[in-house]
């Protein structure tokens, strides 16, 4: 009787056990109830929690395709051995948190990543380490998710064997905050990638871009440093881009900038801090578009501004130290300069309303030289250059004429304190 | 040996008597002090005081040497009567001059600058004032035994200053200008090295304002003078720059008929 009663009641048991609990914590190690990743994944329902325990998994392919928590305890580390993928995921409201993953392999016809997030929302993917990964985190067509203090690095060695850091393609409202990531060929890439947020990123040592817009409307990125990349930042094919606070730096190079814009429109470039690049700004088909409030400091050429951009703004800017401060291709100009501070100028201000009362003109003749041949850069600092530069200030004749900041500022507009990141 | 030191030893009395060498001395060492103090950015410092060094030390070099030249020449005839040999009598004169204003630049440039701090620049300072200091003084001198007239000498000797400073580079970015369409990066920069002031300028400004001269003449100027071999190599020119006056002056020194 009581056996029979036991075993009637022991589905019930079971059920309520399995399903009352809101979340389960499944334990995955050498010496715990699953040794792999994989089958622990395969007992578990939507709400699960699986704890990785300290150790290295060889392992690869693992797909979630259920709404769990992943996380690893102090070093938990997923080798995929350069076989395949590690990590790919299916399913919404997933969170995966401090792994590492590494040895992702190289692909030609697959773009191999250490976590794909492939038609899922509300994804986190937080605090994990990726080494030595092709691409390390890779969004497609995904919504509403993050990828929060990651640290992410590879060792690329050329362009063509490598991956980004942290790549969006077709991705709504994605969140990237504070990630390091080096050692990749671009460091976050975004394709198609609206509404979303990038800050307090730290992307240096990539190989080509530290930050790369396509096509993405209606992005902000703020706070974050770009620093000794390849090419610096590109935002290209792109509208209402906002760029503020961040430091772009050191990023030298034959074809390197520090931001790259081409064919953006209605965009905002505030507070930034732009020092020691070849080019601070190069600006290609740039429309409508605001920099205002930003340090350029000891760069080649603080801003180079190609003939092909127009009703562009730019005001309340300093420019210290830089070999060039703008220069231009054109023998027009339809951009607005104003209220700039330029450490070059030594016009006068009588009236004490520290606005020079002399315009300035940034461009110099041999600048403009320069852009049309660059071999001319030989002589710089000349006395026969800077002869033709004085003549050219007083009578322009190559310049162009309305290429002038009529309120030229006689001190500093932005005391910004330099941040020192090691 | 001992007739040279001493001759050089009079010379050099003579020179510092003379008090242009004290006034340039002290002007030099102002206009430094001038620049250091009120720049509050010292990168900005160094380019100024580049220029003073690639265009004021070679013009008051030339003028300074030529005008020692023509002022002393009867107590160089003087010296000639003596039995001392005519080559360590230019010889003295020359090392006598190009010391005392390689020291002028010394105390006057590079003293400041190491008070305000040393780094490499001021090396690259010290050997293209010093080197400069010593071709414009060859120059000098051997344009000033080849006229006897004193206007004309003078003339000539700034003509060569304005030649190297200025005339030469407008014919370099005339023959860029002039045959754009033909790759020209390495015969221009041939062209650049081939030139003492330039060379100088070339090697402060690459150890100075490297992100400018990036690019691809920025990166090929890099590979070539950039390293060590490219400062043996430049050195090589300015010391071949210097020797080659300097023989043939002394050539015409010891065949001129006074």
């Amino acid at each position: 009787m009581k056996i029979s009663r036991l075993i009637f009641f022991l589905p019930i048991f079971i059920f309520f056990n399995f399903s009352n609990l809101v979340s389960r914590d499944i334990l995955v190690g050498s010496n715990r109830e699953y040794k792999d990743i994989k089958s622990a994944i395969e007992n578990s329902v939507n709400g699960d929690r699986i704890i990785i325990d300290d150790g290295i998994y060889q392992t690869n392919g693992i797909i979630i395709d259920k709404e769990i928590t992943v996380s690893g305890l102090n070093s938990a580390i997923i080798d995929a051995q350069n076989i395949s993928e590690a990590i790919t995921i299916k399913s919404s409201n997933v969170t995966i948190q401090g792994i590492t993953i590494k040895n992702i392999p190289v692909g030609f016809m697959k773009d191999y990543a250490g976590i794909r997030i492939e038609n899922s929302k509300k994804v986190t993917i937080k605090q994990c380490r990726f080494v030595n990964n092709f691409f390390a985190v890779y969004l497609s067509n995904s919504d509403s998710s993050n990828v929060i203090s990651n640290v992410i690095t590879g060792n690329a060695s050329s362009e063509s064997f490598s991956g980004n850091g942290i790549h969006l393609w077709k991705c709504n409202t994605i969140n990237i905050d504070n990630n390091y990531i080096s050692g990749h060929r671009d460091g976050i890439y975004l394709e198609f990638a609206i509404n979303s947020v990038i800050t307090g990123n730290y992307s240096e040592k990539n190989l080509r871009y530290g930050l790369h817009f396509m096509f993405s409307e209606g992005n902000s990125y703020r706070k974050n440093i770009f620093r000794g990349n390849g090419a610096g930042v590109a935002v290209m094919y792109t509208k209402r881009v906002e760029m503020t606070e961040n430091i772009f730096e050191d990023n030298w190079g034959p074809s390197s900038y520090g931001l790259l814009l081409k064919d953006i429109s209605k965009s905002r470039i505030y507070n930034n801090m732009f020092r020691k690049n070849t080019t601070g700004i190069y600006s290609e088909g740039t429309t409508y578009t605001i920099i205002e409030n930003n340090i350029f400091s000891s760069n080649g050429w603080a801003i180079k501004i190609l003939g092909n951009c127009n009703y562009d703004t730019i005001i309340n800017n300093d420019f210290l130290s830089n070999t060039f401060d703008i220069s231009t291709n054109s023998h027009l100009n339809d951009n607005y300069y104003d209220s700039n501070f330029w450490d070059r100028y030594n016009g006068y201000d009588l009236d004490r309303n520290l606005i020079g009362d002399v315009p300035y003109r940034p461009t110099s003749l041999f600048s403009t030289l320069v852009v049309k041949s660059p071999e001319a850069i030989l002589l710089v600092r000349s006395f026969l250059v800077e002869l033709f530069d004085l003549t050219e200030k007083i009578m322009p004749s190559v310049i162009p004429e309305s290429l002038t900041d009529n309120h030229p500022s006689m001190v500093m507009k932005n005391k910004k304190d330099y941040i020192q990141y090691d | 040996m001992n007739n040279n030191l001493r001759i050089i030893k009079f010379i050099i009395i003579d020179i510092i008597k003379n008090k242009w060498l004290t006034t340039y001395t002290l002007f030099l060492l102002i206009l430094t002090s001038v620049i250091i103090l009120f720049s509050n950015d010292s990168n900005k410092a160094i380019i100024s005081l580049t220029n003073v060094v690639l265009i004021l030390i070679p013009l008051i070099t030339v003028t300074f040497t030529s005008m020692h030249y023509y002022n002393s020449k009867e107590f160089i005839q003087m010296l000639l009567t003596q039995p001392i040999e005519r080559k360590s009598v230019f010889i003295a004169e020359f090392s006598s001059l190009s010391i005392s204003l390689t020291m002028a630049f010394l105390i006057g440039v590079i003293l400041p600058l190491i008070f305000n701090g040393f780094s490499i620049l001021i090396l690259y300072m010290i050997i293209s004032g010093t080197m400069l200091s010593l071709i414009f003084c060859a120059f000098s001198i051997l344009i000033s035994i080849s006229f006897d007239e004193k206007i004309k000498g003078v003339g000539v000797s700034i003509f060569l200053w304005l030649f190297f400073s200025v005339i030469y580079d407008g014919i370099v970015l005339y023959i860029y200008f002039a045959f754009n369409s033909y790759p020209l990066e390495n015969i221009v920069l041939f062209l650049t090295a081939l030139n003492p002031v330039d060379i100088s300028r070339i090697l402060i400004l690459l150890k100075l304002e490297i992100s400018s001269l990036m690019g691809y003449t920025g990166a090929n100027l890099q590979n070539i003078l950039g390293n060590k071999t490219g400062l043996l190599l430049s050195l090589s020119v300015l010391v071949i720059w210097a020797l080659t006056p300097f023989i043939i002056a002394l050539k015409k020194f010891n065949k001129k008929n006074f």
